[in-house]
């Protein structure tokens, strides 16, 4: 990677606490335009932390992050929304209740001059989305709680395609999928990527990371063990850094003194 | 026989639990019209039935926004009675005595009803700021707003009770001066079929304008055709209560006519309180479903994290689910006092059960996020009936507790049992 471009995202010693316990300590990362970070790590590493401090979830204790090299102070999901920041996240964060258009448009709902929710329209962009994500969607006047695992998936990532993200923070996107669902969601980051969308992606599934991003980064109890190009390493070498929460080169160093 | 139905209700796009309810609802009636031997759906005893399920029902829209959104509201009996009372004391002591301006002025009603719906929505406001803000659950905010609002009554008036109302204000609680009469009952019946249909086929016009699947034109046909049946049905009922024959007498003598043999039918038609209850059904509907209000209010209920990460301001939404609360116990203290012509100190207790029953009975899940306005107005009218149905078989209060208790839990118990069906 060649770093004199400006980074659409820049995450600098990010620091997010709960009670006494640091959840994600001084961690800096960067995220170009069309590009994939892979986000990896074991349970309680920090990633999703480290990422809902991004999407205004939970807003960092300290540390700066810029979006196209300007300093943006993220209070809400609103504001990370603002900034073309969407999320996609590991639970989908769907209200059950509701139908597809519902979701999708929660939060930004579309209305006409008096206020009044414009149901027809929501619905209309609603189709038109899944008809790229997933033709065979049909059921647009349920609540997604009676929706497929899959089905329920392609909601949740309608919401960002709708709205044009420029950042994408992908939560263990394949998590609850089969395996037509997952290489489905595959072919789907490659688009978005290729149309210079940048992504977070986090998963317990290395290959996943490994087939899909450019970059890696590890975070081990809370810190950033470090981040690598792709085509560097080897996906056992990233095992290796994730278990022992150590750098290549530091888990090489410390089995030649070993 | 089952498949048909469901075919029937999809295609028409009608609501399975609210049409399981309007089925419940005739059986209920036809059962007690047969035990009653026809008194039950006499002309006089629906128009009662409407007047009486009137407040409860009014109250009962707003308790189903605070259930969908996992809150209760315990406070809204004692809510009442403390608004009711207020209203008293403005048009009774404080407009007539102690600003010194007489009684009843023509702005006296609305000054009263203004004053009560404004200290409604504060009140409530109030409680939802306590609950979403405070962070105290909202049973034990509610539960201290029942004592707080029923004491406060007595340092108003020592438990004295307050009268007369004033005279306009009384009209809004019903009876035969309290409604619309014959001609403008049919005229609001017939704007009301209008209104349902040019709704139903412009919603069709729309959804085909994107090309969205719409209902069969006999669907359509059937859904209008029921609307306006239904409301036409109604303003007959009600035309065809006439006034009592004493009060017919008094009308006649005072207008100088004379009363040809068997007395003067005057029919009665839509009451007020009724009219009220329409009106709010329709707004709380449209808040429910067709503002973004709304929308947040279900999606809360459905799943707090997700409208919180969807940008949602859920304790602001909170708030304003119990500002409409409060502004609803107000409208209906202000028909419960117009219809006593007076504020009692027991004014509206107990009110909190059964609005909360009323909104269960329809449809309305404590476990968040299901719920709609007209399913909780239906309930109210099921135990409504149930109470008139034996009031008319003569059973005596306490056992009419009891079936209304066995109703309110069987009816949640079979509808968990048909929602766990359908789930699987």
């Amino acid at each position: 990677m060649v770093d004199d471009r400006t980074a659409l995202v820049e995450m600098r010693n990010v620091r997010v606490a709960f009670g006494g316990v640091h959840a994600v300590e001084d961690v800096s990362i960067n995220l170009f335009a069309g590009e994939v970070v892979g986000l990896v790590g074991g349970n309680g590493a920090g990633k999703s932390t480290l990422m809902r401090a991004l999407s205004g979830a939970r807003p960092p204790d300290s540390g700066e992050i810029w979006i196209e090299g300007r300093q943006v102070h993220i209070t809400n999901p609103r504001v990370a929304k603002a900034y073309g920041i969407e999320t996609i996240y590991q639970n989908l964060a769907l209200a059950d209740n509701i139908d597809a258009a519902g979701n999708v448009f929660l939060g930004r709902e579309l209305t006409d001059r008096t206020g009044t929710l414009d149901d027809d329209a929501m619905e209309s962009a609603t189709r038109k989305v899944m008809q790229r994500l997933n033709p065979n969607f049909k059921n647009f006047k349920v609540p997604v709680k009676s929706l497929s695992g899959g089905q329920r998936q392609s909601v949740a990532i309608a919401r960002p395609v709708h709205f044009n993200a420029r950042i994408l923070i992908m939560d263990e996107p394949t998590a609850a999928l089969g395996p037509a669902e997952t290489a489905q969601v595959r072919d789907l980051i490659r688009q978005l990527k290729a149309e210079g969308i940048g992504i977070f992606l986090i998963s317990h599934d290395i290959h996943d990371v490994f087939d899909l991003s450019d970059r890696i980064s590890v975070m081990y109890h809370g810190k950033r063990v470090g981040t690598v190009n792709r085509d560097e390493v080897t996906a056992d070498e990233i095992l290796g850094m994730i278990i022992m929460g150590q750098s290549a080169e530091e888990s090489a160093a410390a089995a030649t003194s070993g | 026989m089952t498949r048909a139905i469901r075919s029937f209700l999809a295609a028409t796009e009608i609501d399975t639990r609210l049409a399981g309810m309007i089925g419940a609802l005739a059986v209920i009636w036809i059962g007690f019209n047969f035990l009653s031997g026809g008194l039950f759906l006499s002309s006089r005893n629906l128009w009662n039935l409407s007047v009486q399920s009137s407040s409860i029902a009014i109250m009962a829209t707003g308790m189903v926004l605070i259930i969908v959104s996992r809150n209760i509201d315990l406070s809204v009996g004692s809510l009442l009675g403390f608004l009711g009372y207020t209203m008293a004391m403005v048009q009774a002591m404080w407009i007539p005595t102690a600003l010194g301006l007489g009684f009843n002025q023509p702005y006296t009603w609305i000054v009263a009803l203004a004053v009560g719906i404004v200290l409604g929505a504060l009140i409530g406001a109030f409680q939802g700021f306590v609950i979403s803000y405070g962070g105290v659950p909202a049973f034990i905010v509610t539960l201290g707003g029942f004592l707080v609002w029923r004491g406060l009554i007595f340092w108003y008036a020592q438990g004295q009770t307050i009268a007369p109302m004033d005279a306009t204000y009384q009209l809004i609680g019903g009876g035969p001066a309290g409604s619309l009469g014959f001609t403008a009952s049919w005229i609001v019946a017939i704007l009301a079929s209008l209104a349902i249909g040019y709704s139903v086929i412009m919603s069709g016009r729309r959804r085909r304008a994107y090309g969205f699947p719409v209902r069969p034109t006999w669907a359509v046909v059937t859904v209008i055709a029921a609307g306006c049946v239904a409301v036409l049905g109604a303003v007959w009922v009600a035309n065809n209560y006439f006034w009592p024959p004493a009060l017919a007498t008094q009308f006649a003598r005072a207008n100088g006519i004379t009363e040809p043999p068997g007395g003067l039918q005057i029919p009665t038609g839509i009451a007020y309180p009724v009219l009220l209850l329409i009106g709010v059904t329709l707004a709380m509907n449209y808040l429910a479903t067709r503002r973004k209000f709304g929308r947040y209010v279900y999606s809360i209920g459905g799943n707090p994290d997700a409208a919180e990460l969807g940008g949602i301001n859920v304790r602001r939404t909170i708030v304003g689910t119990y500002a409409v609360m409060g502004i609803l116990v107000a409208i209906s203290a202000g028909v419960q006092t117009a219809r006593l012509n007076a504020a009692v100190t027991n004014l509206g207790v107990q009110n909190e059960l059964d609005v909360i029953a009323a909104a269960v009975i329809g449809g309305t899940s404590f476990s968040g996020g299901i719920g709609t306005i007209t399913g909780a107005v239906l309930g109210a009218i099921v135990m409504q009936s149930l109470r008139s149905g034996m009031v008319l078989l003569r059973v005596d209060s306490p056992t009419q507790d009891i079936v209304v208790g066995v109703v309110l839990v069987t009816a949640v118990g079979l509808d968990a049992f048909a929602r766990r069906r359908s789930a699987r």
